[in-house]
């Protein structure tokens, strides 16, 4: 080779190196840039809410087998709260305090816990309000109220005559009633009788509470049916608005093995009520007298304390009574949720074991009750032909179809337990036209106000049954999981993974601009007319009844008033009645004593909260404040002398120095030192 | 007495042949008047600080990183107020921990008196533009100026007693050398707070009263310096 030739060779070697070095640098590197770097990307700016900036969606997730609801914000998946409905609940004292416990009262005593499924938020003209959060207790069926503005349940009504309360607490258009169906017949009274004597004994009720005067739920009437299981339903709306739909499986009337035997029918039903034509009956006096107690516990807006009522008798309705009250469609294969669509005139069952996805249409069903399309009739209850009332069946969905929501741009979207997506498909033409995997086993799916007449077609959230390898493993058990999936192009993109509390089994969502301008930031001292409150230093104080001592208090940052309390002989129940008279927002102190049998309390500011404490030695007890309130919180306690009752120490409260000074400057309150 | 002297001159003023930058001619005792638009500017003046009885004339406001949406203070000649219901309450709640007295409206004897002076110097003004006579407009518009300036430095002393005068031994949190005294006009760090003072729509009423009050004198001072003779007779 030649010098010259050798030179070119040389700088055409070196030209190829750098150029082999630009390559490698620009090629992509590595797992996270192979997977779609510029997607995630997106997502994560969509999904991305600066700290100090707030979400656009406020999502109520049930809580499932922890019996609460959590609050999350959307898009962000940060979860705000969770509230307490029907489990006790440590943190704040709810279900613990001598305030809250009648909240969990029923029937049967004092149940603590409860599966919670369905959130529902309150409507007014089909659209969601932002009054109120209905959620139902499936295992002793419970209704729970909790209020929006301050985030707290303050309603729950147990339902009588019923054994699982799964098709609840779903809402009609205008909030007057939410409904109860029972998941498990049972022979309704309750008897002793074999259980192979189902087809005999056992029957379903399907319950209408009404829902829109708060602290005045109740059983409006209930209506006695064939004993399927009941589990889930929607009220209709526009041209169905006064109808409700219900599905039912085992229709075999199954009693054992229910997996196997009760899936042998080709198709079961759902069941559409007319809820309007029920009031007529009730009217008319074609409604029974019925027995049944069930056990009502509300919060007195004005004391803050729950208090329970037990209530007997219902009005029963009997299809058979009552022509024209329910009628059985036919539809594929147990099916599971019932979702009526934005314009009311679809109804589109999940028939979890079906190879399509079948939906009816309202006006087909009106016409062919008019003209008495009947297949036959089960305890007075028509069933009308499926031909008669199916509009279409979207094929070859997926696997194991469950929920639909809707997006108000005529799609809907169903979630598929089995092949473990979600499919969007187009109401009318029945086609499929996308469809996105989610981890793993989806449940109910949810678009904010996507089972209204109005959805936020935005996002949905799927809400899954396992998560298995999403997350850093804990253990064998790990966290259920919501995914959130922007639905407002043509194609559905996964934007984000969140674990979640319990089992989240529906959610609900409204834009935060409906609740956020009305949440209470405290309790006025003035409106808390708890018998028990304190509302100054100088009105604290300690007073004895027998073997009862009552001891009022204050919280204020950074001291309880009093704060040294002597008298108290082994023997007593004290009753601590501890008011925090902070009223600034999210100014919150707690409240524990040294051994006592329960739960330390969380002050709201401007509340009062009783803690009950059986002491069980003499001694010298502290009290402390639980929550780090200010800079002096660790010096927020006291002390209680507990002393053999032979000792006649007397009993007393000190005076702090400030409620000397307060003494003759305020009114004087209820709590008047004696 | 007022009303026939308020009466005549009225109707004297009316009769007499004025226009802007005119001179009325002086009475017999020898008193400059005050021309038309100087009483009318008067009265404007008088009336304005009839705004002080329903607006405040100052805020205080401090914010903490606790505080993101800030405690305020808004102070009118009849009260002390929290911009929001509780703010006073919870501004005491926190002086305590630093050994501060608490603000209670109802120990301050100027919140008692302030509307007395307020309203005394509307009526008088009143009075001014009816007699229309130079020298009580004179005398009007020194007393106002000398009771705005009682006022601001009567708010100055309270603040620095409230910012000096602290229980030390009994202090939760005690800092040596220092003074929690808000500023009068402007920003000032007091531990973690932020205190901003400011003057509310009071105060710029007031600034306001006292500008159609000097424009009057001008006014009148100009209109009777346009005749040396009547200067001189004065």
């Amino acid at each position: 080779m030649k010098a010259a030739s050798i030179r070119r060779f040389s700088l055409g070697m070196y030209v190829a190196a750098i150029l082999a070095a630009l390559a490698y640098a620009c090629a992509p590197s590595g797992k996270s840039n192979s997977s779609g770097g510029l997607l995630a990307g997106d997502a994560a700016t969509r999904t991305y809410v600066p700290p100090g900036s707030y979400d656009e969606y406020y999502a109520f997730l049930s809580g499932g087998f922890s019996g609460q609801v959590t609050v999350y914000g959307l898009p962000s998946g940060r979860l705000f709260k969770q509230i307490p409905v029907f489990s006790q609940f440590p943190q704040t004292g709810y279900g613990y305090d001598e305030d809250s416990k009648a909240m969990l009262n029923t029937t049967f005593g004092f149940v603590p816990w409860d599966d919670s499924h369905h959130t529902e938020m309150s409507l007014t003209n089909g659209v969601p309000d932002g009054r109120w959060l209905f959620i139902n207790g499936n295992n002793t069926p419970r209704i729970a109220r909790i209020d929006l503005k301050k985030f707290e349940t303050e309603e729950i009504l147990q339902i009588p005559n019923a054994a699982g309360g799964h098709a609840s607490p779903f809402a009609t258009p205008d909030t007057k009633y939410v409904v109860s169906a029972t998941r498990f017949s049972v022979p309704i009274p309750q008897n002793d009788v074999p259980i192979d004597s189902y087809k005999q004994n056992f029957k379903g009720t399907i319950t209408f509470v009404t829902a829109d005067k708060p602290g005045k739920m109740d059983v409006a009437f209930q209506i006695m049916m064939p004993g399927y299981d009941y589990d889930l339903g929607h009220a209709g709306k526009g041209p169905s608005d006064g109808w409700f739909f219900f599905t039912t499986y085992n229709s075999e009337e199954a009693n054992t093995k229910l997996e196997v035997n009760a899936s042998q029918a080709d198709k079961d039903y759902i069941a559409a009520i007319n809820y309007k034509r029920a009031e007529q009956c009730i009217a008319q006096g074609k409604g029974k007298k019925f027995g049944g107690s069930y056990v009502h516990n509300y919060v007195d807006p004005a004391t803050r304390i729950a208090t329970s009522e037990t209530k007997t008798g219902v009005t029963m309705l009997y299809p058979a009574d009552c022509d024209g009250l329910v009628y059985y469609l036919p539809t594929p294969k147990s099916p599971h949720g019932v979702d009526i669509d934005p314009t009311g005139e679809y109804i589109v069952a999940g028939g979890k074991l079906a190879t399509v996805i079948p939906v009816h249409s309202y006006t087909r069903m009106v016409k062919a009750i008019a003209d008495k399309q009947f297949e036959k009739t089960i305890d007075g209850i028509p069933v009308l032909r499926y031909d008669a009332v199916v509009a279409g069946e979207v094929k070859n969905p997926g696997l194991g179809p469950l929920h639909t929501e809707f997006d108000g741009k005529g799609n809907a979207y169903t979630s598929m337990f089995i092949s473990s997506e979600v499919v969007k498909w187009k109401l009318g033409t029945w086609q499929v036209l996308d469809r996105i995997p989610v981890y793993y086993s989806v449940g109910h799916i949810m678009i904010p106000g996507g089972d209204s007449k109005q959805p936020w077609g935005k996002y949905l959230v799927a809400l899954d049954k396992i998560t298995k390898d999403r997350y850093l493993p804990t253990g064998p058990e790990g966290s259920r999981s919501a995914q959130l999936i922007d639905i407002s192009g043509d194609k559905m993109k996964m934007l984000l993974d969140f674990p979640t509390m319990g089992e989240p089994h529906y959610a609900q969502a409204v834009p935060a601009s409906l609740l956020q301008p009305g949440s209470v930031k405290f309790e006025k001292l003035t409106d808390n007319k708890n018998p028990n409150v304190t509302t100054s230093e100088a009105t604290g104080g300690i007073t004895r009844k027998g073997k009862r001592v009552d001891v009022k208090m204050i919280a204020i940052r950074s001291h309880f008033a009093p704060d040294n309390l002597e008298g108290i002989e082994l023997g007593d129940t004290v009753y601590f009645h501890v008011t925090n008279i902070e009223q600034d927002w999210n100014i919150a102190h707690g409240f524990a004593v040294f051994g006592a049998n329960t739960s330390g309390v969380t002050l709201p500011p401007g509340e009062t909260r009783t803690v009950r404490w059986v002491p069980q030695a003499t001694g010298i007890y502290p009290f402390y404040c639980t929550d780090f309130c200010s800079a002096l919180h660790q010096e927020m306690q006291g002390y209680v002398r507990v002393s053999a009752p032979g000792l006649h120490v007397p009993l007393s409260a000190n005076v702090s120095k400030i409620a000397q000074t307060q003494k003759g400057t305020l009114p004087s309150s209820s709590g008047e030192r004696k | 007495m007022m009303e026939t002297q308020a009466g005549t001159s009225y109707f004297e003023a009316r009769s007499a042949p004025v226009a802007v930058g005119s001179t009325i001619p002086a009475l017999a005792r020898g008193d400059r008047r005050m021309p038309r638009i100087a009483r009318v500017l008067t009265a404007l003046a008088s009336l304005t600080l009839l705004g002080l009885f329903v607006v405040p004339l100052w805020r205080v406001q401090l914010v903490a990183p606790q505080y993101p949406e800030g405690l305020g203070m808004r102070i009118g000649i009849s009260d002390v107020r929290g911009v929001t219901v509780n703010d006073l309450n919870n501004i005491n709640g926190l002086n305590h921990y630093i050994g501060m007295k608490r603000i209670t409206p109802s120990a301050i004897p100027e919140l008692r008196y302030m509307p007395w002076i307020v309203g005394g110097l509307v009526l008088l003004g009143l009075g001014v533009a009816v007699l229309a006579r130079r020298g009580l407009l004179i005398a009007w518009v020194t007393t106002f100026l000398a009771a705005g300036i009682a006022g601001l430095l009567d708010f100055w002393r309270w603040e620095y007693n409230y910012g000096h005068d602290i229980d030390f031994a009994h202090a939760i949190i005690k800092i040596p050398g220092m003074n929690y005294e808000p500023p009068l006009i402007g920003v000032k760090q007091l531990l973690n707070f932020t205190a901003v003072s400011w003057p509310d729509i009071g105060a710029w009423l007031a600034l306001a009263a006292f500008g159609l009050g000097a424009l009057a004198l001008v006014v009148t001072v100009r209109a009777n310096g346009t005749r040396p003779s009547a200067s001189r007779a004065a």
